[in-house]
């Protein structure tokens, strides 16, 4: 009976946003966290939103159109989300920006997809999201949690020419997370092997044994998922041990302490990071516009909800149609000049060119490799 | 990972010495800092846990020494040796000034005060680092430098493995010699034996265990600046994990038995090297304590300890 209705309101819910174009606005709903604990995680996009929409309605709108937001809190809870996701459609929004919190943005998504609504979050970083495939209408403008273990990935076996990996871990979440998806995309792959997985204890005396594993191995390649102290031990070990091999690593290893500590064995290090944005124009323009607008510096994940609505508004311009799957297409044909580069989205949802890049020691210094 | 053992026969000999002499190496340092604790509870029956916490200022100030001399143009060996005396120095001077405010006022005052002053002197020593200097991770200049000599084995056995398992054998060795051959050793064996006995026929048992707790402190301020200078970095926390390992290979010698820590240490360092290299890194440490936990249940005076014989 519950799932008969719940098809009933979604029906109801699709007749009325394919009739929103014929009014004299495009509706965008806008849901996040905007109020609680994690209000200043949605608070940003929020206005990300209202700037973005003053622009465009100053410009004379989409096609003729004035942009019209509806805000919606749902405090980062999910029992909110479906709440506020219901809410939006019944209210007519052609697309949602949102939601912020990986947990509330899985909630809301089942509404959202039952209705056909293109939903983008600047935030959302769970890679289930786009890789399961149950979210079609679902786009995101920040990298997953796996983005740097499949940069890492590809790097090594596309780059390098990797065959066989050891994949070292520190045992924390973050380490062992980036490991887990690293050892996932080799597998996958196919076209190396991972020849070890294991973790070592963090603060040991030192990581001889482990090094000497990785010899006996036949690695040519190792990559680390962990912070900068255990990194910096290791690839000293592993040049004291005479093991030649290649090391990459994630964001906790692109830092600077760590090159001070490492020295000269830091030297042709490999590690992902975040890509540097904050050189573009339309990112210190947006950046301006907001100090102008609210008074303040904007706050967290600014640059990939600006860019988001930026998206969705250039989709729906280009789609000339409120229609979600000519939007859809849009969002992975066109290129958009954004506040963090120019994006396009790939079959999954994932924003092409947006997240970490791969850096390398060079001379003393990270240098970003193009 | 399969695919790598499956490669790698049982009778892999060249890997069973790799990690025997990784495991040496890292033995050598637990049996240093070992000495100290069990040193400590020999004497006054007092687990010393701020005894990591002089390991870690022995490095910290091998880093100073190592850098000012640096500057001043030294070659690297030089360096360690010089930087290694002062660090001894400055710890011993650590160790004894430890004693006095934390431990000699408790004398007398039960078992668990002494301990809770311990637990309270490593906090104390722990933030006063980061205060006097930082919390982040420093490097530590390698000193030790790469010998010609070793060089075709040195994917195996580096100069820094060999230059740490030589120094610990021969302090270790002359500390047995200061123990067993000197006056003050005796007077140290007869305390540990009966304090109160040792005081009526004439021993300064005070002075006995400043002794003490100088020589376990030279003892890991001499680990301290050899492990430093052989991974690179030194940090305020470096002592806790080392202490509470050199505690085990403590506990499992047999704690109050000096060669009983020598060969605790060992022991530990290759029972975690064998169970890296053979089963998996990421049960290091549980192979370590879980080792500690079986030691107590079944042979609590551990492996050179003899079952304590009621005083009566």
């Amino acid at each position: 009976m519950k799932r008969f209705s719940g098809l009933v309101i979604a029906a109801c819910l699709t007749l009325l946003t394919s009739t929103a174009f014929g009014a004299d606005t495009v509706k965008i709903g806008v849901a996040g966290a905007h109020t609680g604990d994690l209000a200043s995680y949605g608070l940003p996009t929020a206005n990300a939103a209202k700037l973005v929409a003053k622009d465009i309605n100053a410009k004379g709108g989409i096609d003729g159109k004035q942009i019209e937001l509806l805000i919606q809190d749902e405090e980062c809870k999910p029992e909110k989300a479906t709440n506020a996701a219901t809410k939006l459609i019944s209210d007519g929004a052609v697309v949602v920006l949102g939601h912020i919190c990986s947990g509330a943005t899985k909630a809301a998504l089942p509404i959202y997809t039952e209705a056909k609504i293109v939903t983008m979050s600047p935030s959302a970083t769970n890679p289930e999201l786009t890789q399961s495939g149950q979210y079609p209408t679902f786009f995101r403008t920040i990298a997953s949690d796996d983005a740097q273990a499949m940069l890492g990935v590809n790097f090594a076996i596309d780059k390098l020419g990797a065959k066989k990996i050891a994949v070292l871990h520190d045992k924390g979440d973050y380490g062992k997370g980036y490991a887990e998806y690293a050892q996932k995309f080799i597998q996958e792959g196919g076209k190396a092997e991972v020849v070890l997985f294991e973790g070592v204890t963090p603060g040991a005396v030192d990581y001889s044994a482990v090094v000497q594993k990785v010899r006996q191995a036949g690695t040519d390649t190792v990559m680390f998922g962990g912070y900068h102290p255990e990194a910096s031990k290791i690839v000293s070990q592993l040049k004291k041990k005479r093991v030649n091999v290649k090391f990459i690593s994630d964001d906790g290893v692109k830092d600077d302490t760590f090159i001070k500590v490492a020295g000269v064995d830091a030297e042709g290090v490999y590690a992902s990071g975040p890509q540097d944005v904050s050189g573009l124009e339309m990112n210190k323009a947006a950046k301006a516009a907001h100090v102008a607008e609210f008074g303040s510096e904007p706050g967290a994940f600014f640059d990939a909800a600006y860019a988001a609505m930026q998206a969705l508004v250039n989709a729906i311009d280009k789609a000339d149609s409120t229609d979600a799957d000519k939007i859809m297409e849009m969002l992975r044909t066109e290129n958009v000049d954004t506040t963090v580069g120019t994006i396009k989205f790939d079959a999954r949802g994932d924003a092409e060119g947006v997240g970490f890049s791969m850096y390398q020691v060079q001379g003393g210094a990270y240098v970003e490799l193009k | 990972m399969v695919q790598g053992r499956s490669r790698r026969g049982i009778m892999d000999w060249q890997y069973f010495t790799e990690l025997f002499l990784g495991g040496l190496t890292r033995g050598s340092i637990y049996a240093l800092i070992a000495i100290g604790y069990t040193m400590v509870y020999g004497i006054i029956e007092l687990i010393n846990f701020a005894h990591g916490e002089v390991y870690m200022l022995g490095a910290f100030v091998g880093l100073i020494i190592a850098g000012v001399l640096g500057i001043m143009g030294f070659p690297a060996p030089a360096i360690l040796v010089i930087a290694g005396v002062v660090a001894i120095i400055y710890c011993a001077g650590y160790g004894y000034t430890m004693e006095k405010i934390a431990y000699k006022p408790l004398r007398g005052a039960g078992r668990l005060s002494p301990l809770i002053s311990a637990i309270g002197m490593s906090l104390f020593l722990q933030n006063y680092i980061i205060l006097a200097q930082t919390s982040d991770f420093l490097p530590f200049p390698r000193l030790i430098p790469d010998f010609d000599f070793i060089e075709p084995i040195a994917h195996v056995f580096g100069s820094s493995d060999l230059v740490i398992v030589v120094t610990s054998a021969f302090s270790m060795a002359g500390l047995t010699a200061f123990i067993k051959y000197t006056k003050m050793g005796k007077a140290m064996r007869a305390t540990a034996q009966n304090r109160k006995m040792a005081m009526l026929l004439g021993v300064d048992a005070d002075k006995v265990i400043s002794i003490t707790f100088i020589l376990g402190s030279s003892l890991a301020a001499l680990g301290g600046v050899l492990i430093a200078s052989h991974v690179g970095m030194v940090n305020f926390a470096i002592g806790f994990l080392a202490g509470i390992k050199a505690f085990t290979a403590a506990v499992l010698g047999g704690i109050g038995s000096i060669p009983g820590a020598m060969l605790g240490g060992l022991f530990l360092g290759l029972s975690e090297s064998f169970a890296t290299g053979y089963i998996s890194s990421d049960y290091e440490d549980v192979f370590a304590f879980t080792l500690l936990v079986v030691f107590l249940i079944f042979r609590p005076s551990g492996i050179m300890g003899k079952a304590k014989v009621e005083k009566v």
